[in-house]
Order: C-alpha cells, then sequence, then structure tokens
C-alpha cells in the first residue's frame, strides 16, 4: 500500500470547522463565575500633567465594585518591559500600565472602573474626575530632536541612535556617475487584527490563570511574573482562539498587567474587553519612520554604494520590541542586490502619540519600500526598464550561498527564475505596449507598472544572532509528539497560531513523519500548562522553527519505537527499516505498526531494559541562519490623471517561499499579505491632529480595504528550498505584505512620471494624486493669491 | 424593563432588556450565542452579522427591544442536523477563513447577497461583502467561496 504523501497536499484545514459554525473559544465569550468587567479611563491629551484623580464618584454608582486610579497601583503595578535595549545610549524610560503623574499620549489608562456588567462599567467611567495640567505635544519627529523642542520624557526625545557600516561609502560615491537622493515617508498603521483585544484574569487566591487574546502566552507569561514580581510558575496563559494578530498582539499590554492585579487585589474574575475605538487608540502602531537614502551608481546601473539615514517614531514609550523593528530593516536594505557598499544608521525618536512596535513584517516592509523605490528612481534616471536594472544588479541563482553586504548569508533563492514567472504571467511587453498607447493618446487614465523584487530575513530566529543584538531572549521552538494509547497522535507546539492554520500543517508534517493518518493527529497549543515551552508565533517563523522542531520530536520518537519494535520482533535494530508507519524486519515480512508500538509501550508488558513505558519526545529546534524567502510582485494600475483615482488593473506575485507543506495555507497568506501592503500603499494611515488627537479612530476613519477595493490576485511560485531546515521551507507570512506596498506605489510612480512626477506620498488617496499632478497650478493659484 | 420575545436559532426567549441593550449583546451575553463576534463600535465590519426575519443586519445596530417579535438566526442555527450550510462548507472548501472572527458575519452576508442575485458575478460578490471587512484573507479567498456556495445553494433548490 502506497501512502499519499501529506507535505505537499492543499489539505483543507482542521482548524474551520469550530470557526464556521460559532464554537469559538475568543477571549470575550469566556466568562468565569461572578466575573467582573473593567473599563479603562484614558487620557484625552497628548501630553499633561495630572495633578488630580478623583475616582470617588464611580465608586458610588449601582453595580460598581472598585474603581482605582493609577496611584492606586503605583507601588505594585511595575513598567511594562522593553526586551531590545538596541544600544548603549538607548533611553528606556518607566512605563507604567496606568499613568501615574504624566500622561504621554492619548488613550493612556489613567483610572479603571470594575463593575457588574459592562455597560454599567462604561458608564462609571464619566463619573471619574480627572484634572490635568497641559503640556506640550511632540509630534514630529525632526522638530522633536532640535535642541528647543519640549521633551517627552526627562532625558529627552531621542532614545537611541545605531550606525553600521561595511565597505567604503565615501569611495563609493565619490565620482559616482549616478546618486540618487530620495526621503521616504512610511506612514504610521494601524494593525487592525478582526478580533479587538481582550484579557480575562482568575484566581484562586494563591495562583493565576489569564486569557488573552495574545500571539504571545509564553513570552507574555515570562513577563507578566517579570513586571508583577507573581512567581513564574504561579502564573498560567492561555491564548484562547485569537482572531488575527499581525504584529499587535505580539506585546505585553498594560491592560494584561492591570488585569491580572486587579484579580489580585479584588479576588474575583475580571475580563476587559476594547472597542474598537478604544484599540486604535492603543494596541501599538506600525511603521512611521522618515527614510533619506542615498543610492550611487554606475552610468550602466550597477550599484556603488547605498547610504540609510532612518527616523524612527517610537511614540511615547518603548514596548515590547519597539526599538527593534526598524533595526529589522538594517540588513534589508541592501536586498537582494550587489553593492561595494552600504551604511545604516537609525535614530529612534520619543514623540507623544502610540507606542510602536511589530506590524506585519516589522522593519523589513519599510526597508524593502525603501530599496524597491529607489531602484525604480535609478531606472528612470538611467532611462533603463525597472526589471533590467535589478538583473544587473541581483545576486544569480549560482552565486548562493551569498554573503550581502549588511553581513547575512542568503543561503538559496532563484530571482531570475521567480521574475521570468512573473512577467509571463503578468504580460508585462503587451502591458508596457498598451502605456505607451496611451501615453501617445495622452489617454486621461494613465497605466502604471509597478515591480517589486523582495526579499525578507525571516524564521525568526538563531538565537546566537539575536544574542549578539542584545534582544532579551532567544529563538529556538520547542515541540513534543506523543503517540496516545490507541495509536493516535497528541502533538504539541510552542508556537502560538492566531489565524496561520499550525494544526492543519503541523498534521501533515507529523502524518508523514510517522507514517499515520493526517486525521490521527492532533495539535495542541497556546496553553502554558500545556504547551510548557515555546517562543510564540511571529516573524514567519512558526513553520520554519517550530514546525522542524516537531519535526525532530517525530524522529525521536522513531527512534524509541526502533528499539522496541527490534525487542518486540526480535531483531537487531539495524535490521529495521521505518516504511509506511512501520518497522519491518529487512528481507521478511515481519513488521510492526507505529500504533502496536505506542500500545505494547502503554502495555509495558514486554519492554527492554532501559526503555520507558511512554513513546513520546520533544525537541527543540534553534536554526543556525535566518530564512530568506524572495519573489516577484508586478502590479498594474490604472490612474485617472483627472480625478486622481488608482485602480489596481492587475497583481501578479511569484514567490519562493521553499518547500510548502500546504499550497492552499499558502497561497491564502499571501493573499492576505499582499491586501495588507496595498492598503498601506492606497488608504491606510494613522492620522493624529497638531493638538496631537487621533483622528483615525474608527473603522470609518482608517480604512481597511474591503473585498470592493481589491482584485483578485494572480499567484505562482518558484521553490528553492531553504538549506537551514530540513523541511526546507522559508516562512510565508510577510512575504506578501513586504513585497506589494512598493509595487503599487511604483506603479503609480509610473503611470505619472510622464508628468514629471517621481514620488507620491503614500496613503496614494486620489486626493495625494490629485494634488501631485497639480501641485504646479496649485502652487501658480497660491501665488496668485498672494500678488493680490 | 421592557420585556421581548424573541426567536434565536429556533428557540424561543422571553428577556428584561435594558432599552439600550444591543441586539449583539443580547445575543452573546445573555443567551450564550458567542458564536456572533463583535468586531467594532461603528457598523462598519459586519463581523455581527445575523439574519433578522430573513434579512441581513449589523447585530451592533440593532436593539434589542428592535427585535421583539422577531425570529434571528446567528452562524449558530445555519446548519441542519449537524451538517454544514453549504456557504459554510465552501468557506471550508475554498480556504476563505484564516483567524475566522469576520467569518461568521461574511457568511451571514453571503447567503443575504444570493437571496437577490443567486448566480452574482466576481463583480457583484465584492461589491455586495462591501460591509464585511477581512483582514486575513485578502478575500480572494472568499469571492470564491461564495460562487461556490451560491452553486451549491443553487443546486440544492434545484434537486429540492
Amino acid at each position: 500500500m502506497t501512502i499519499q504523501q501529506e507535505v505537499g497536499r492543499p489539505r483543507r484545514r482542521k482548524e474551520d470547522t469550530r470557526l464556521l459554525t460559532g464554537r469559538t473559544q475568543w477571549t470575550d465569550n469566556l466568562s468565569r463565575p461572578g466575573m467582573l468587567h473593567v473599563t479603562f479611563l484614558r487620557s484625552p491629551m497628548a501630553h499633561a500633567r495630572i495633578t488630580r484623580v478623583d475616582v470617588s464618584g464611580a465608586r458610588d454608582l449601582p453595580g460598581v465594585v472598585a474603581a482605582f486610579s493609577g496611584q492606586d497601583f503605583a507601588a505594585e503595578q511595575g513598567s511594562l518591559p522593553c526586551a531590545w535595549p538596541v544600544s548603549e545610549d538607548i533611553v528606556i524610560p518607566d512605563h507604567p500600565p496606568m499613568a501615574v503623574s504624566e500622561v504621554r499620549y492619548v488613550g493612556e489608562a489613567v483610572a479603571c472602573v470594575i463593575a457588574t456588567d459592562r455597560y454599567r462599567a462604561a458608564d462609571a467611567l464619566e463619573a471619574i474626575d480627572v484634572e490635568y495640567e497641559p503640556l506640550p505635544a511632540v509630534l514630529d519627529m525632526n522638530e522633536a530632536l532640535t535642541a528647543g523642542s519640549p521633551k517627552v520624557h526627562e532625558a529627552g526625545n531621542k532614545a537611541f541612535s545605531v550606525k553600521i557600516n561595511s565597505g567604503d561609502i565615501e569611495a563609493a560615491f565619490r565620482d559616482a556617475p549616478v546618486v540618487i537622493d530620495r526621503t521616504y515617508r512610511q506612514q504610521r498603521l494601524i494593525p487592525s487584527a478582526m478580533e479587538p483585544r481582550a484579557v480575562l484574569a482568575d484566581t484562586d487566591g494563591e495562583a493565576f490563570t489569564i486569557w488573552s487574546s495574545t500571539q504571545i502566552p509564553h513570552v507574555l507569561r515570562v513577563m507578566l511574573a517579570v513586571v508583577t514580581g507573581i512567581p513564574e510558575h504561579k502564573i498560567r496563559v492561555i491564548a484562547p482562539d485569537v482572531g488575527g494578530g499581525f504584529g499587535s498582539k505580539l506585546q505585553v499590554t498594560a491592560e494584561e498587567v492591570l488585569c491580572l492585579l486587579l484579580a489580585r487585589r479584588l479576588g474575583k474574575p475580571v475580563k476587559w474587553t476594547e472597542s474598537r475605538s478604544e484599540g486604535n487608540l492603543t494596541v501599538h502602531h506600525g511603521r512611521d519612520q522618515i527614510q533619506h537614502i542615498r543610492l550611487a551608481a554606475d552610468a550602466d546601473g550597477r550599484i556603488r554604494g547605498l547610504q540609510v539615514d532612518l527616523l524612527a517614531d517610537m511614540g511615547a514609550y518603548l514596548m515590547l520590541v519597539t526599538p527593534g523593528i526598524p533595526l529589522l530593516g538594517a540588513s534589508m536594505f541592501n536586498a537582494i542586490y550587489k553593492m561595494d557598499a552600504y551604511e545604516f544608521g537609525c535614530t529612534g525618536v520619543f514623540t507623544t502619540k502610540m507606542p510602536t512596535d511589530a506590524y506585519r513584517g516589522a522593519g523589513r516592509p519599510e526597508a524593502t519600500f525603501g530599496i524597491e523605490r529607489v531602484m525604480d528612481e535609478l531606472a528612470a534616471e538611467l532611462k533603463l526598464d525597472p526589471v533590467e536594472v535589478r538583473r544587473r544588479n541581483w545576486i544569480k541563482h549560482d552565486e548562493f550561498p551569498y554573503t550581502t553586504i549588511s553581513g547575512l548569508t542568503y543561503d538559496s533563492g532563484n530571482y531570475e527564475a521567480a521574475t521570468d514567472k512573473a512577467l509571463a504571467l503578468f504580460g508585462y511587453d503587451k502591458l508596457r505596449a498598451e502605456q505607451a498607447d496611451r501615453r501617445d493618446r495622452g489617454d486621461p487614465v494613465q497605466l502604471g507598472i509597478g515591480v517589486s523584487t523582495y526579499t525578507e530575513m525571516c524564521g525568526l530566529a538563531p538565537s546566537r544572532m539575536l544574542g549578539e543584538s542584545n534582544y532579551g531572549a532567544g529563538g529556538w521552538e520547542h515541540g513534543s509528539v506523543r503517540m496516545l494509547p490507541t495509536g493516535k497522535v497528541e502533538v504539541i507546539t510552542g508556537t502560538s497560531p492566531h489565524g496561520q492554520g499550525h494544526v492543519t500543517s503541523w498534521s501533515q508534517i507529523v502524518a508523514d513523519a510517522l507514517g499515520v493518518p493526517f486525521e490521527d493527529v492532533t495539535v495542541l497549543h497556546g496553553d502554558t500548562a500545556i504547551a510548557h515551552k515555546g517562543m510564540d508565533t511571529y516573524g514567519s517563523r512558526s513553520l520554519v522553527v517550530g514546525g522542524v522542531a516537531v519535526l525532530k520530536a517525530c524522529d525521536k520518537v522513531k527512534e524509541k519505537a526502533r528499539k522496541l519494535a527490534a525487542h518486540v520482533l526480535e531483531c537487531s535494530p539495524d535490521d529495521l527499516e521505518f516504511q509506511a508507519g512501520a518497522f519491518k524486519v529487512r528481507g521478511t515480512d515481519q513488521q510492526k505498526t507505529i500504533q502496536e508500538l505506542a500500545y505494547a509501550a502503554f502495555t509495558a508488558h514486554n519492554l527492554p531494559e532501559g526503555v520507558e513505558a511512554r513513546l513520546d519526545s520533544d525537541a527543540t529546534f534553534d536554526p543556525e541562519n535566518y530564512s530568506f524567502p524572495h519573489g516577484t510582485h508586478l502590479c498594474a494600475v490604472e490612474v485617472d490623471t483627472e480625478t486622481g483615482m488608482v485602480k489596481i488593473r492587475s497583481y501578479v506575485a511569484v514567490d519562493d517561499v521553499g518547500k510548502v507543506v500546504n499550497p492552499l495555507i499558502v497561497e491564502g497568506q499571501v493573499h492576505g499579505g499582499i491586501a495588507q501592503g496595498i492598503a498601506q500603499a492606497l488608504f491606510e494611515e494613522a492620522v493624529y491632529d497638531a493638538e496631537g488627537n487621533l483622528l483615525t479612530t474608527t473603522l470609518a476613519d482608517y480604512l481597511l480595504p474591503s473585498a470592493a477595493d481589491l482584485p483578485t490576485f494572480s499567484l505562482d511560485r518558484t521553490e528553492s528550498p531553504a538549506t537551514g531546515n530540513p523541511l526546507g521551507a522559508k516562512g510565508v507570512g510577510e512575504a506578501g505584505t513586504i513585497a506589494s506596498t512598493p509595487a503599487v506605489v511604483n506603479a503609480i510612480v509610473d503611470a505619472l512620471r510622464p508628468h514629471g512626477i517621481h514620488d507620491v506620498e503614500m496613503p496614494c488617496t486620489p486626493e495625494r494624486v490629485w494634488r501631485v499632478l497639480n501641485e504646479r497650478a496649485l502652487e501658480e493659484r497660491a501665488q496668485e493669491g498672494v500678488r493680490r | 424593563m421592557p420585556r421581548i420575545t424573541v426567536t434565536v436559532d429556533g428557540i424561543k426567549y422571553e428577556e428584561e432588556v435594558e432599552p439600550r441593550l444591543l441586539l449583539v449583546h443580547l445575543l452573546r451575553e445573555r443567551l450564550g450565542k458567542t458564536g456572533t463576534p463583535v468586531g467594532c463600535d461603528t457598523s462598519n465590519c459586519g463581523a455581527c452579522t445575523v439574519m433578522l426575519d430573513g434579512k441581513s443586519v449589523k447585530s451592533c445596530s440593532v436593539l434589542a427591544v428592535q427585535a421583539d417579535g422577531c425570529d434571528v438566526v446567528t452562524i449558530e442555527g445555519l446548519g441542519v442536523d449537524g451538517s454544514m450550510h453549504p456557504m459554510q462548507q465552501a468557506f471550508h472548501e475554498e480556504h476563505a477563513l484564516q483567524c475566522g472572527y469576520c467569518t461568521p458575519g461574511m457568511v451571514m452576508a453571503a447567503i443575504d447577497l444570493l437571496r437577490d442575485d443567486p448566480e452574482p458575478s466576481e463583480e457583484a460578490i465584492r461589491q455586495g461583502l462591501e460591509g464585511n471587512l477581512c483582514r486575513c484573507t485578502g478575500y480572494c479567498n472568499i469571492v470564491k467561496a461564495v460562487r461556490r456556495g451560491a452553486q451549491e445553494m443553487g443546486q440544492a433548490v434545484r434537486t429540492s
């Protein structure tokens, strides 16, 4: 009997049934006997001294159990952690979960109410009296760094500065025939997972259980212990069903700490669920950089050197990995290109806004945007096709493994193959012909073509490299596999899926490794009492680190089973071959299936010496290198030059994510990633006004794309297996988002280049596009007004 | 407090409710119908979509008292005898969900869309689902699923 290989099959997901039928366990669905509801009063000021907080009015209201100010928790609430002190000079300000003496962004918690139901808890917030003494808001990064700027923190507005050099950058720029010098703005984004955050904390008087809509139950447990002083072994963290994260739930939040402390103070279960508008204010934001990029090239387009200088908006505090985010891009600006010299500098700046932190891609989309935009500018300068200018610079397929100018070693890839495939699928030449035709005709609707040939470092991360960058933890992952007496398999993973389908993919890996049916495997995760060890889910790491840990645990189980089989079959372990889930004595028809061996281990009636009564094992995997997915994305846009409206006409993505476990899931990840990258290019921006109020607090103001705003994407793949792990997988969670933003903006700029335009700031809304097109006319009109 | 009678997924409930209680909170917090989630507070996301007397509504923008005497169907009441509705099945087949948070609302909106247009084009599906936001899928597979669901539902009608 041949068993169909599971890895590579488009298996429908095991996760779906409960999600499709409403039998879900979102944190807000959970209830505990006697549970109370928490609401937070939040600062309406961007920056102010708190002179008085009076919660007594709230305490008197019906249904209200308690109300507290930050002062009431000052002695025990600690400071929210930053795990990534990226430089010697870094300033990590104290970050109380509930503000005590000063607020530094609109939305910062200043008081809370605990009541018997959520309506009463919300009502009672209005009875809390807070007096503020306003302080000046700090909103602009450049201004924040000037000598006379008001300060966000005592120590000043500079959080850190980092500089990295490789090669002789001066020589690269000296007498360079071409220098491209551009400044780009990475607007601030709101991650916007569909499930708002929620936290439920309970205690039996000694130990604590906290359910949270988090990506990182394991990291959270450690950090809650560190922040609150509650011993780690008295804290159990459960991430039940989690409705998306995109980095926004890779955080240790004020609300998690406070719910835990409230449960302790009151001896009662407490639950907090944010509203969307509360979430837009207080879920960490993403991106927000000003990128100054200079590129020196020869006359034939060959890159000589690249200089990058970033200002990165930290917001008001450094949260879990805030300062590390822009630095995840430090090795990515050079992307897939060869060059002689590279210089990267980054200054982290405090402002009176919500802190920034990881958002899908985290540092790498920003870097990819910068370099891919500049490559198009180089092509335009030299009147070369943008694909051609990339071809002249990228690492060729026979040059792998290749150590880049920034010091990373890319293990595998084939940029030529992915690009050729994408060009063919896109119909590149035909679209270029149409573009030329529309230009000739002076069509008011112009066609633009954008290309983005990206790579990313993912599979976060080799612990050694994290240590070198002063990150506070490792990057390994843990998995365990146990055969149950009836031959079924229970897998435990340290990853914490929130939409990625690990239960399905891990089942496929285990089914192949142990030769058991896909249906016979179950995967447990997201509860620190069950999955006792893990580093959770982010950075396209789950499969390439966590999936590999599970595979390695399977190998260990097989080795145990081999010993048992040899004993039962009375042969040497070396005489056995493992095939289709059974150990066979070579050259005979004698065999024992792994299920039979699981039962034999359970009964333990006849175990060899030194073999325990269990058929299970666990493993950790720590990669030696990052993995480097890559791909070529092509986007065609129609830009209406009269209205500024941009319509995506077609979008092609050819990605190389190495070996694929489940093509259906990979495709879904790419689809969603592309949509999020397009959203940055066209729709989304967190906007603060001149006083530091967030204007985009709702989904009516912060525009997530709907189905009507997006086209169907055409996908294909090339496959250059990763060499750093036995699955050959590279990771896919962030690829689409990294690739698509520059592809779209390059397309828009390409459409408008005949109008003398070489940039449109994101998001490229109709208004922005129209203004860029009419800049000259607008300026003339303004000057006319002045003259008048 | 007003007393209302409402049928939810085939079961009749009599409840005393505050006039301001939202239908979605009645479902979730009083009746234990947590299959219908809340994704926003401005009725933009559509995660809370249910059928009210056969038409889709965002249950965060309906007061419980407005549902007095009405018949509500949630995602939990769609299947028959333990098997999924063809639209639920189509979402499964086409991998039209990832985190699944928007899914109950998306499925309800998709079924409602087919009431007016049993064989919708891609364009019609995209326009028809404009009021339901998904952050995971980029909508590609949702569009495919709605088409498949429409075919299967058409089939079901024709063979019954």
